[in-house]
């Protein structure tokens, strides 16, 4: 047991430390750095180990995966829903966050509770519904029903995390500016957004890797390579006689490097919008 | 689902009241003019919430199968009908394990690297990024990673563990590999809020406790523990809550097999709706998870609301 303290520790015991710090690095990334490993292995080294390291490293997985399936498309199709979701969730939740957080709206315990409860919500419990309904409007095999759905989805947490950040920014600042004559939403895009940017990009990480990496609707609304996204298409991914593991890990490879970069990048953010977010439920 | 009207963010403990008083009603403008901002959230919302659950209900009480576009009124028929089904049992039985299993494992591994993590080191910020690695990656490609590394022949797992278990294709080992996946999946999370919580424990109390003679273990039992209790609540209904409805995991590792041994609630309702295409009774299946999730949250947010008394 530690506490927290960062006192003075004995060399064994830092050295102790450390050694569990790389133990929960390696348990972290292990899985991952496996599949790095395996894609760049020669299909004849696939099945055999030993060797854990490939004798001659080569990247015609990569080549392949590129190569043999619309996989750029599919690529496309989720950087077009995962941006389009952020945008339309920030446009639409920043509005009722700021309501929530800067106007004396009467039953906000009420509405809090009610766009809480929406987070609740188990997808395999509104996805026939839901794909009843997309059916009729005509957009089954399109990303809007996608964009759609991860926009409303993603929302109660928007709404909160953007609730937490609003309720920072002093009321001061708000209040000089409707008395000098700003109307409620001249304030809120004068005053309150501005001011928040941290928070509100912190939100857009959380609902982008969301939106990315969603999966039970993209299977159900997609059905052909016109609208799958990553996830589907990993998922679904196509083998001829056996499962192409070189061709899968070099994929999972390329659509986790952004969320790799995103992590090591604004680990901070998410941290803050995670944190943020925790009281949702 | 309890009414927060008092916000508390329960990672920093802080109580906040600033913005309840800005501007009262009645000010700011015409009646109606603010919850202008508030209208479209609420509606969409409402349009993925409480209109697809009714529709739900509808459904369920209903014979529907899309494909001949048949639909015809049975009342309590698909109910009746799921009593007896033995399959819907077994995918309970495999979802209370898996959420039991996996929600524990991750409590205790997430507390240890929180604990690991809450002192000032050389790196942490790195550390930090490195935690949240699984969290980031997508459920599907991890998935697809630990399928590989649970390959009998040539997966990672067994040679390093110099054994030959066919993890996925034994009834026993497949539900205990998916909870294995989901706990490396979801510790991050849990690691990273209980992170959040420990830091805002005072040090004093540490000290306090020292001085009273208190072993690492006493202080971590009578102060950490205590203190830390609403971030471990909150943590544990969204954990609970996730682990209950696991789909993308399962249904990547192994489609609910062998032998429909990790067939969960979500996998089977899934299978019902989208590959027999009978929408009454897959609706049916849906619903319940809908009720076994309601009746959880009610449940911790009694815990949560009776701790903060």
């Amino acid at each position: 047991m530690r506490r927290s303290a960062p006192t003075r520790r004995s060399a064994p015991k830092k050295l102790g430390f450390y050694l569990l710090l790389i133990l929960a690095a390696a348990y972290c990334l292990g899985p991952f750095l496996w599949q790095a490993v395996t894609s760049v292995k020669p299909s004849t080294e696939l099945t055999s180990l030993p060797p854990i390291l490939p004798t001659n490293a080569t990247g015609t997985h990569y080549v392949s995966v590129f190569e043999g399936h619309p996989f750029l498309r599919i690529i496309a199709n989720s950087f077009v829903v995962a941006s389009c979701t952020t945008v339309l969730s920030l446009l639409v939740g920043s509005l009722a966050a700021f309501a929530l957080a800067k106007l004396g709206i009467r039953r906000k315990g009420l509405i809090l509770a009610f766009i809480l409860s929406a987070s609740m919500f188990p997808p395999i419990a509104t996805v026939s519904p839901l794909y009843i309904i997309i059916r009729a409007l005509g957009l089954r095999d399109t990303l809007a029903a996608l964009v759609m759905t991860y926009t409303t989805f993603s929302l109660p947490l928007t709404i909160w995390v953007l609730t937490n950040f609003f309720r920072n920014i002093p009321d001061e600042l708000y209040l000089a500016s409707s008395v000098d004559g700003c109307t409620p939403f001249q304030s809120f895009y004068k005053v309150i957004l501005p001011l928040s940017a941290p928070g509100l990009f912190a939100t857009a990480i959380l609902v982008f890797i969301f939106s990315w990496n969603e999966f039970l609707f993209a299977l159900t609304f997609t059905s052909t390579v016109a609208s799958r996204t990553i996830p589907v298409g990993i998922a679904l991914f196509p083998g001829l006689h056996e499962i192409p593991w070189g061709e899968i890990a070099a994929a999972s490879v390329v659509v986790t490097i952004p969320l790799v970069a995103l992590v090591f990048v604004f680990q901070k953010r998410i941290v803050e919008g995670l944190t943020a977010g925790a009281v949702k439920g | 689902m309890t009414s927060p009207t008092v916000p508390r963010n329960s990672i920093t403990g802080e109580t906040r009241y600033a913005g309840t008083g800005t501007l009262g009603p009645g000010r700011g403008g015409r009646f109606g003019e603010k919850s202008l901002f508030l209208v479209p959230a609420l509606f969409v919302l409402s349009a993925v919430t409480i209109y697809p659950i009714l529709y739900v209900l509808w459904l369920s009480l209903h014979r529907r199968l899309l494909i001949f576009d048949i639909s015809k009124f049975v009342s309590f028929q698909n109910y009746g009908f799921l009593l007896a089904d033995e399959r819907y049992w077994n995918a309970l039985r495999n979802t209370v394990y898996f959420t039991g299993v996996s929600v524990a494992l991750e409590l205790v591994l997430g507390m240890s690297i929180a604990l690991l993590l809450n002192g000032a080191f050389r790196g942490k910020g790195l550390m930090r990024s490195i935690i949240l690695v699984p969290w980031a990656i997508p459920t599907v490609v991890s998935a697809k990673m630990w399928e590989w590394l649970y390959n009998p022949d040539f997966g990672l797992l067994n040679y390093l563990l110099g054994v030959k278990i066919n993890w996925l294709g034994s009834p026993f080992w497949a539900l205990n590999a998916a909870v294995f996946m989901d706990v490396w999946k979801t510790t991050p999370f849990v690691a990273i809020l209980l992170t959040a919580g420990l830091q805002n424990i005072p040090q004093e109390l540490y000290h306090a406790a020292r001085v009273d003679g208190a072993s690492g273990w006493q202080a971590f039992h009578r102060v950490t523990l205590p203190l830390l209790k609403p971030v471990i609540l909150v943590v544990l209904i969204f954990r609970t809550l996730d682990a209950f409805r696991v789909f993308d995991a399962i249904y990547v590792l192994t489609g609910g097999g062998p032998a429909n041994s990790t067939e969960t609630l979500s996998i089977y309702a899934y299978k019902v709706l989208f590959q027999t295409l009978q929408f009454g009774y897959g609706s049916t299946i849906a619903l319940t998870v809908f009720l076994f999730v309601g009746v959880i949250t009610v449940f911790y947010v009694r815990l949560l609301r009776r701790g903060m008394e």
